[in-house]
């Protein structure tokens, strides 16, 4: 199938700023999808609220468009009531870790088969540029004017903390390492986290003097090294990209059905 | 392995909003904004097929379409 079949076209084209990041993940993610060969009645696309939620209305495979924070509390409740779906969640940086936080630790740490993607441009774009957990210190925006002086979050870590078991990191510059992680993660077995680093040109970039979408990607081009790479190790000061964590812990659904099974043999003998 | 060749870039103006992004990022420099700030393919004989273009797309609006070309040497 080609990539525009996987797309509710008559909603094109999207409300996304010109040369919004959000736009980019979601090309990126149809042409992992496309490559993985999923059913489109396979698939179920679960996201809260902001710029980055309005992605699951353009894709055409099921979705839900639920409560600001609360898409994982929602997808948590079709995966296990229909364990065979691919459940993708993707999430803006303030849906996933500031309104969201609490559903985004407990699902990692319940290790759920849900594909998790923060699409994180540190900022909330769609009230107007109001700064988020991720945006870090030094930031300007609307509800900044002096800059912000709050610590960010590391998704990485606090991911790998609260027991994911595939987290990566990669940006809207890098879509070959992008696609090639939304395909990697959606089929891990687990809750996956993919943190994609996505430019807002419109608020965040253009209160922080980074300038268009175009400089905003040589930012990630210049600011960002390969996990392992010599870059790296030469400049610590870079973001790494690339797999932090892939590996094999009980998932969720299975142990239930486990539970389950046991209980029936239970009530029968 | 067969080189790709080029049959077409598609792009569909109606989509496309214009950010320069496959312009400033092709490797060839295939592509412009026209007049009405839409990308076009002007150099469509440099294209390698790299389809960076359709892949960064923010809009979704580029498709490179290939045909199998002869064997290289």
């Amino acid at each position: 199938m080609a990539v525009q079949d996987y797309l509710r076209q008559r909603f094109f084209p999207h409300m996304w700023c010109p040369g919004c990041g959000h736009g980019t993940i979601l090309n990126a993610l149809i042409h992992s999808i496309e490559e993985l060969k999923l059913n489109k009645n396979e698939i179920v696309m679960v996201s809260g609220i902001g710029c980055s939620a309005r992605i699951s209305g353009y894709v055409d495979f099921h979705s839900l468009h639920t409560l600001h924070g609360r898409a994982l509390a929602f997808a948590t409740g079709v995966k296990l009531s229909r364990p065979h779906l691919n459940v993708l969640v993707p999430m803006g940086d303030g849906d996933a870790l500031a309104i969201g936080g609490n559903h985004f630790i407990h699902a990692a740490r319940r290790n759920i088969d849900i594909t998790a993607i923060v699409m994180n441009n540190r900022i909330y774009g769609m009230t107007g540029g109001q700064f988020s957990p991720l945006s870090g210190p030094g930031v300007k925006a609307t509800t900044a004017p002096y800059k912000t002086i709050d610590s960010s979050f590391d998704v990485v870590e606090l991911a790998k903390a609260a027991g994911a078991t595939f987290v990566a990191r990669t940006t809207a510059f890098h879509v070959k390492e992008c696609t090639e992680m939304l395909t990697k993660a959606i089929l891990h077995k687990g809750f996956s986290v993919v943190e994609i680093m996505s430019q807002c040109p419109t608020h965040f970039g253009r209160k922080n003097k980074e300038g268009d979408a175009v400089n905003m990607l040589g930012l990630y081009k210049d600011n960002t090294a390969k996990l392992g790479s010599k870059a790296l190790e030469e400049k610590p000061h870079l973001i790494p990209r690339g797999i932090f964590v892939e590996k094999e812990r009980p998932e969720y659904c299975e142990e239930y059905d486990k539970i389950i099974a046991y209980a029936m043999k239970e009530k029968i003998s | 392995m067969a080189r790709e060749k080029l049959k077409a870039i598609v792009i569909n103006p109606d989509w496309c909003k214009g950010c320069g992004i496959c312009v400033a990022l092709c490797p060839k420099k295939v592509l412009e904004l026209d007049g009405s700030d839409k990308a076009v393919a002007v150099r469509p004989d440099d294209c390698i097929c790299c389809r960076m273009c359709e892949l960064r797309c923010p809009d979704l609006a580029i498709e490179v379409l290939t045909e199998e070309g002869e064997k290289n040497a």
